[in-house]
Formats: C-alpha cells, structure tokens, sequence
C-alpha cells in the first residue's frame, strides 16, 4: 500500500487566537486508489483540514504547526507558485456548492479547459475534444459544452465540477461534501461516479461528509473529527460497526437508519464532557 | 384508524415560468396536478420527494398561504377555501408551520418572547401576564429558558433556532402543524434532538403532522404514513413500514435505493 498524502500535527487557529485551535493535532494518512473519509458535525474542523491540505486557509487563519506531505513532498515548505503547478494537476478539488463555484459568464466547456491549457498546454481541436471526452466521462453530453452553468441543473453542475477536477488526472482528489446539496437519487449517481473515476485513474479520494450513510457507501478508511481534533480512526467496517470512542457511538446513535429499527439518541454533550475529554 | 382531521382532493396548482434565453418566452409549470391527501388526526403524514416535486408548493397550499387554482382542502369537516378572510384568519391559529430554515425564517428585529408570543396577541383573549406565562412555558418545554425571551435570534445556534421556531408554532395550541424540512438544516446530533421533541410534543398536544422531507432515513423515523411526489403528482401513498417494505412505483423503489448506506445494510442483511 503505497502513501500518496501524509498530515502530520496538523494545528489551525485564527490569526491572532493562537490558543483557538480550530484543528488541533491532526495526523492521518492517505494511500494511493484509496478513498479516506473524515467524518464530523459542523465546526469539527473537516472542512479546514482538507482547505489545509492545499494551502488554501483563509487569511484570518494560520497553519500553526504540522506537515503535509504529498508524494514525498512537504506542501506547507512550498511557496505560492510551485503549490499552483500542483494544485488542479495533481490534486483536484470539488467543493460542496455546484451553484456558486462556477463562473456564470463563462461556458462551462471553458472552465473545463482552462486547468487542461495552463497545466497541460492543450490547445484548439486538442483541447476541445479533450474536454468533450471528460464531458461524456461525467455522463453529459459532449453538446454542452456550450452551455452556461444557470442552463444545467445541480446535479450537471456538479458533473461539471468533477469533469474540471479529474481534467488533469490527478492522483488525488479532494471532495468536501460535493453531494450535500443534491437530491439523494442525484447522490447516488454523483457517489458512484467519483467512485468509479477513483478505480479508473487509481486515485486517492480524501472525501468530506457529515453523513455515515455516504461513509458506508464509499469510504476505505474512516476518521472521526470532533472538536478539532481526530476522535477515531480506522477502516470503514471497524468505525461503523465496532466504534471505541464514545463520541463515534454518541453520533452513530443519532443517525436514523432507513429501516427505523433503532431508536434515535441525541448525544448527551455533557455526559461527553466527562467521560470523554477528547 | 382516527378520524380524518385535514383532508384535501384534487388540488391543481400551476405556476408560469419565464423561458427562453432571454426570459420572453412562458411555460406551465404544474406544481400541483391532481393531489389528494387524508391527515389522520393525531398522526404523521410524510410527504417526500425531489426538489421540484411541489411538495413545499402542497405545505403552503394547504394553509392557504398560497391561493390554489382548484381543489377542496377540508379542515375538521369545514371547506377553508369558502371560509371568509376573518373566519380562516381564525381557523390559522388551529393550523401552523415550522419552517425550513432557522435562520431566514425568525425576524432578527424581534426578541425570542416577542417571536413567540405574536401569535397569541393576534388570536388569544388571555391577559398580557397570562400570555408571557404560556410564552415562557412553551419556551421552557421547547428547552430553552426565561432569560432566553429577552434575545435576539442571532444570539442562538441553528438547532435552538428551530426550537424557537417550533414555540412559535405550537403555543397557540394548533391541530394541524406542516413542518417543511424541519431538521434537513441541522446537523445529525441536533436533527435527532429536534425529531425527538417533535414526536413528545405530538403526543402531550395531540397534534397531527404533515412533515415536508426529501430524506427518506427521517421519515422512516417520525411518520406514520407516506404520500410520494413526483412532478407535482402524487404518486404512491400509504402506511410507512408497508412503503419502505414494498414500494409498488418504479420511481418510489428508485428513490429507497438512493438513500446513502443500504448498499451495505442491504448486503449485510442477505
């Protein structure tokens, strides 16, 4: 099982609250084909980690201490320009709102392109029938390339958004929360899309959710965020079914199961607290 | 099965929509073609679909917050589209809505005992001291407390947001409550918080629900009974354990292998 990306002591705080850690201490690891899940509620730093990743924190924010290594490399030692040669080429990213990440004005056959000309040089015909290709990929028609994104529906726009982030076969893919806003027949399709692109270009999938059920359905290997910090890692099977830290029992209970054959607990924060100082 | 507290029979409802690059041109939407439901009182009727189903477009007309182009809508054996403006303003207060989003839908200007205690000024006979003491009780039984009534909306989190919401709903002691996505904004941890409360307070109040949802997992859970649509038409109803156990529309069997996690439940059951 080859590493593609290691974070090591990963801490993130507001500039100016350096005591604030908002991630704190996150260490994990991702192989290559794979696909990882972190899994927490809002505010558990999950999104933060994966912007982390690509040195693409806010300003108010700062890295405080730990390592991104990818491919052997230590992202965080890289400057802008060299993080741009690898940012869209060999790591693609898919954000959670299909309706606000594309450009209105523009074609969406152009956005696809645009990665494929700065990184690969791709030009005229090459270029064209490149994107048509990635196009037909994502199951949409080559046609509409032409098309403005306020012409497609969300679950187009989020084709088209995995369409530009896969353009440059990268070997890894960061998905935060790309299925929360779709209806959930348009989840499936989008789930089994990216999973089938993982296994055809072999990628590493680090995928952000809130939702076990999307846990169950894609990921290899689990982690539990919670208040900044990992609660609890570990393959999919074991987390789900055999979860040892009593935060991972605590959301697991709140989620309702389409059978209805288990009664819903709302966690008991306080009872966390205590028994659970993270 | 109890009686029939809310029953509604072949609502149409038609929006038009700009079409056309430039908006020049229109086309009909059917938002709602042909609808029928039942409420039994005391239960929880579901209605479940996509977005663009016209399951919203059905909670709003079936308080008459949006006019219908036609169709009956019976509530307690009387038609509510014949009532006069001043007679459904008081059939309202016995039909109430928690909405989607806790965050558009209390005013920021108004404080928490003010949000609450609204609804009471319009429909109640009660003293002014009498109303703050079922304002503060509804907030104290919704879980928040008495120094809360003197906040702002802003000043809460999402989840107790929908609690202010839910008191604003249920203090005026309604029949029927609509609950559009009531819990679809929240995170898992506060979503069960919220079903649980909802389901107590059915109980203590004898409410009856329509629950607006498109998760399918949330349902499961708090209805009773199920009504599918899709492209405003209404496409399969029934009780929940039968529907979930055997679907007999294509698109509603489309709709329960979607839901996130019963690949594997599925495969763990065979």
């Amino acid at each position: 099982m080859s590493e593609l990306l290691k974070i090591e002591g990963l801490t993130v705080s507001p500039v100016g609250a350096p005591d604030k850690l908002l991630v704190n201490d996150v260490s994990f690891s991702l192989a290559a084909g794979k696909t990882t899940c972190i899994v927490g509620e809002s505010g558990s730093g999950k999104s933060l980690t994966a912007l982390s990743v690509m040195g693409l924190l806010s300003r108010q924010l700062q890295r405080i201490k730990g390592r991104v290594i990818f491919q052997g490399q230590d992202l965080t030692m890289l400057d802008n320009e060299q993080l741009r040669q690898i940012r869209g080429k060999k790591i693609g990213m898919i954000f959670q709102e299909p309706m606000t990440s594309l450009n209105p004005v523009l074609k969406v056959g152009y956005q696809i392109g645009e990665s494929l000309a700065v990184h690969l040089g791709l030009k005229g015909d090459a270029l064209n029938s490149r994107v048509a290709h990635l196009l037909e990929q994502v199951g949409i028609p080559a046609s509409r390339a032409d098309s403005y994104p306020d012409e497609l529906s969300g679950g187009q726009r989020q084709r088209v958004m995995i369409a530009m982030s896969i353009a440059c076969e990268p070997v890894m893919l960061i998905a935060d929360e790309p299925t929360t806003a779709l209806d959930v027949t348009v989840q499936a399709q989008i789930l089994e899309l990216l999973d089938e692109l993982r296994r055809r270009l072999n990628m590493g999938m680090l995928f952000i959710t809130h939702d076990f059920g999307v846990v169950a359905d894609i990921a290899d290997d689990v982690v539990v965020m919670f208040r900044g910090q990992i609660v609890e890692s570990g393959l999919v099977d074991q987390v789900l079914h055999n979860p040892q830290h009593p935060y991972t029992r605590a959301l697991l209970a709140c989620v309702p199961d389409a059978e209805g054959r288990k009664p819903l607990r709302p966690i008991d924060y306080a009872w966390l607290n205590e028994e659970a100082p993270a | 099965m109890s009686e029939i507290i809310l029953s509604a029979s072949h609502l149409y409802k038609t929006y038009r929509q700009r079409s056309g690059r430039f908006g020049f041109g229109s086309t009909v939407i059917k938002a709602l073609d042909d609808v029928s439901i039942n409420l039994h009182a005391g239960s929880t009727l579901a209605v479940v679909g996509e977005s663009g189903s016209g399951k919203s477009t059905l909670a709003r007309c079936l308080l008459q917050l949006q006019p219908l182009d036609s169709g009956e809508i019976l509530f307690q054996g009387r038609d509510l589209f014949k009532l006069s403006a001043n007679e459904l303003r008081h059939e309202r207060r016995h039909l109430q809505m928690i909405f989607q989003d806790p965050f558009a839908s209390l005013n920021p200007r108004m404080k928490v005992g003010e949000i609450v205690g609204e609804g009471l000024l319009i429909h109640s006979t009660d003293t002014p001291s009498e109303q703050r003491k079922k304002v503060l009780s509804m907030l104290k039984r919704v879980g928040l407390e008495e120094s809360d009534m003197q906040k702002y909306p802003h000043e809460f989190s999402g989840g107790q947001r929908q609690r202010i919401g839910i008191a604003r709903a249920l203090v005026l002691e309604p029949k029927v409550v609509v609950c559009d996505e009531p819990v679809s904004a929240l995170d898992v941890s506060i979503q069960a918080q919220i079903l649980l409360l909802l389901k107590e307070l059915q109980q203590e109040m004898a409410l009856s629900y329509i629950f607006i949802s498109h998760d399918l997992r949330v349902v499961r859970h708090i209805a009773d009974e199920v009504a599918v649509m899709h492209n405003g038409k209404l496409i399969e109803q029934g009780k929940v354990s039968d529907i979930y156990a055997a679907p007999r529309e294509q698109y509603t069997r489309n709709l329960l292998n979607s839901i996130p996690g019963r690949k594997q439940t599925a495969a763990q059951h065979v």
